[in-house]
């Protein structure tokens, strides 16, 4: 159940963001949602998009060092507790996050989540014993 | 002041009828006993014969690092090992180290050298000396070590590593005379300036080498010191520190040379160069029993100069050192091949990624940063993975070369390609 993520290697330089972006926009791939984590000389843009391998594909063709990474697509109710209430027996199971970053909040009452975790496999199981349901690329492409 | 009086101003003729004496010995002991030198002159149909004195130098073949390398690591020793009472060892322009041997008589020779080099500088055994280069394989601490001991000074092995103790030792047994790298030297000066224990020292005189460094520096130094300064020269190849010193006129640096017999050539056609033409300097040891050299090329450009100096020595001068004729650089006294660095990447994953290496000086400390192309062999998602990345390079160059290097991260494409052989050095520093 595991989604797709693209992660790009960005060196913390002006307008480099805004590179990354421009192909992704002439590679015709919308961003449904994005993470920046940064240090002080590079940053790692993690992006949840409407199509993966395209993204991927366009931005090594554009110089860019971008992987595919796994990640967990949750959605669950948009109430208050519910993302302790999920996390909660993904702690119980001794799953390590390794981070985290909100995708949409959708009209009908649901958030969605993106986690990466130590051992996604058994963070996918848990998360459904739960009740959430995990969002394949289709879905996500859907969006 | 001379430590040796007779070998630092004889004539010019009695040097070369005793550099001769030295060198038909030497040629003869080396065919007879390094395999590889025999080769080298069989095959050019060279007899030992042949070479009657100093005239006949130019005939014989030349040595380099790549024949260190190639007979690694005693393969060049002339004496058996157990004859051999100490190694050192420098960098090698890969992996492999550069390995000298020394016999008891090559370690009394080159005290003598290093005492001479002190005495230039003014150094007496009433003096109080502080060692600051490294003790180790590196030949800078020991060697001045035991030049300062043989004068008779008394010798405070500091090596390098922890200024603030130097300072403090150096108000506290008021220290008269310092041996470091001159950039070190700086540092040095600036801590105690920020301090305000500039007055509060008695240092009189240094000896600084292991790197290149500018009137600039020097006057910079023996203004803010309140001192004289003085370059000292050597190769551990050769022998190590002490193979060359300026006196008090500073104008070029004396060579010991009864003991080494130097040569400009052009590093282009390898021809011998007349005196004052810039060119590679190259050294041949009379005396050196252990690991003797013939003809072995420093790859260091500088010209030389047999005129009778003022300070009343008659031992030639090589002037300032202009540059390399290869890619080393010296960073914080340390040799440094930019292979060496293309090494150490290449045994992180077994493919040498683009990279750039940026050297600088800031506050008179050289810096080194090693920019590396994060490309798909390299990439990981995760912040953590690439800073245990960036400590991974670090480590391998550190063992490498013994130095560390700020490692920075950056993205493919980044570093500049060029058509022909790509750039992998930037020195910032401005040195001549």
């Amino acid at each position: 159940m595991q989604a797709k993520q693209v992660s790009v290697f960005i060196e913390n330089r002006e307008g480099r963001l805004d590179e990354v972006l421009a192909v992704l926009k002439e590679a015709g791939v919308n961003i449904l949602s994005l993470s920046l984590a940064d240090t002080s000389e590079y940053g790692l843009l993690r992006l949840i998009v409407s199509d993966p391998d395209k993204a991927d594909k366009a931005l090594k063709a554009g110089g860019f060092s971008s992987m595919l990474t796994g990640v967990l697509v949750v959605r669950l109710a948009n109430e208050v507790g519910s993302l302790q209430d999920l996390l909660c027996a993904v702690a119980k199971e001794k799953i390590n996050l390794e981070y985290m970053y909100g995708l949409t909040i959708e009209k009908e009452g649901k958030a969605s989540l993106v986690i990466k975790a130590s051992d996604l496999d058994k963070a996918a199981s848990v998360l459904k014993k739960t009740g959430a349901e995990l969002l394949t690329d289709e879905d996500i492409a859907a969006l | 002041m001379m430590w040796n009086e007779k070998m630092e101003t004889m004539s010019r003729e009695e040097m070369r009828a005793l550099q001769s004496e030295r060198l038909v010995k030497t040629v003869k002991r080396v065919y007879e006993n390094v395999p590889a030198y025999r080769a080298k002159m069989d095959a050019i149909g060279l007899k030992p014969e042949d070479i009657k004195g100093i005239d006949d130098l130019s005939k014989l073949p030349f040595t380099t690092k790549a024949d260190l390398r190639d007979n690694y690591p005693f393969g060049l020793f002339a004496v058996p090992q157990d004859e051999i009472v100490r190694v050192h060892a420098s960098s090698g322009t890969t992996g492999k180290p550069t390995v000298v041997g020394y016999t008891e008589g090559d370690i009394k020779v080159w005290r003598e050298c290093v005492a001479r080099c002190m005495t230039m500088a003014g150094i007496t055994k009433k003096d109080i000396v502080q060692v600051a280069y490294g003790y180790g394989l590196f030949t800078g601490g020991l060697g001045a070590h035991y030049g300062a001991e043989h004068i008779g000074a008394t010798t405070v092995p500091m090596s390098t590593g922890n200024t603030q103790k130097l300072v403090t030792l150096m108000k506290d047994f008021g220290a008269t005379a310092i041996a470091c790298t001159p950039s070190y030297l700086l540092h040095i000066a600036e801590v105690l300036k920020e301090q305000g224990d500039l007055d509060k020292i008695k240092l009189r005189a240094a000896v600084c080498g292991a790197e290149p460094w500018t009137e600039e520096m020097r006057r910079q130094i023996e203004t803010t010191l309140g001192i004289s300064a003085h370059d000292i020269y050597g190769l551990s190849e050769v022998m190590g520190p002490g193979v060359a010193c300026d006196c008090s006129y500073h104008k070029g640096l004396h060579v010991c040379e009864d003991h080494f017999i130097p040569e400009i050539i052009s590093p282009t056609t390898l021809q011998p160069l007349k005196e004052g033409e810039t060119g590679e300097l190259v050294f041949t040891t009379i005396t050196k029993e252990g690991l003797p050299l013939i003809r072995y090329r420093t790859r260091d450009l500088t010209s030389i100069s047999y005129e009778k100096c003022e300070c009343g020595r008659t031992t030639c001068r090589i002037s300032r050192f202009k540059g390399r004729s290869d890619d080393m650089l010296i960073i914080r006294g340390v040799n440094v091949f930019p292979s060496q660095v293309e090494e150490a990447l290449l045994r992180i994953d077994g493919v040498s990624p683009h990279y750039l290496i940026v050297v600088d000086r800031v506050n008179n400390l050289d810096t080194m940063e090693i920019m590396v192309e994060v490309d798909e062999k390299f990439f990981s998602d995760e912040i953590k993975g690439l800073e245990a990345l960036s400590v991974k390079i670090g480590r391998a160059v550190q063992q490498m070369i013994g130095l560390n290097a700020k490692i920075k991260l950056v993205e493919p494409r980044t570093i500049e390609r060029s058509m022909g052989k790509s750039v992998r050095v930037i020195d910032k520093r401005k040195l001549v």
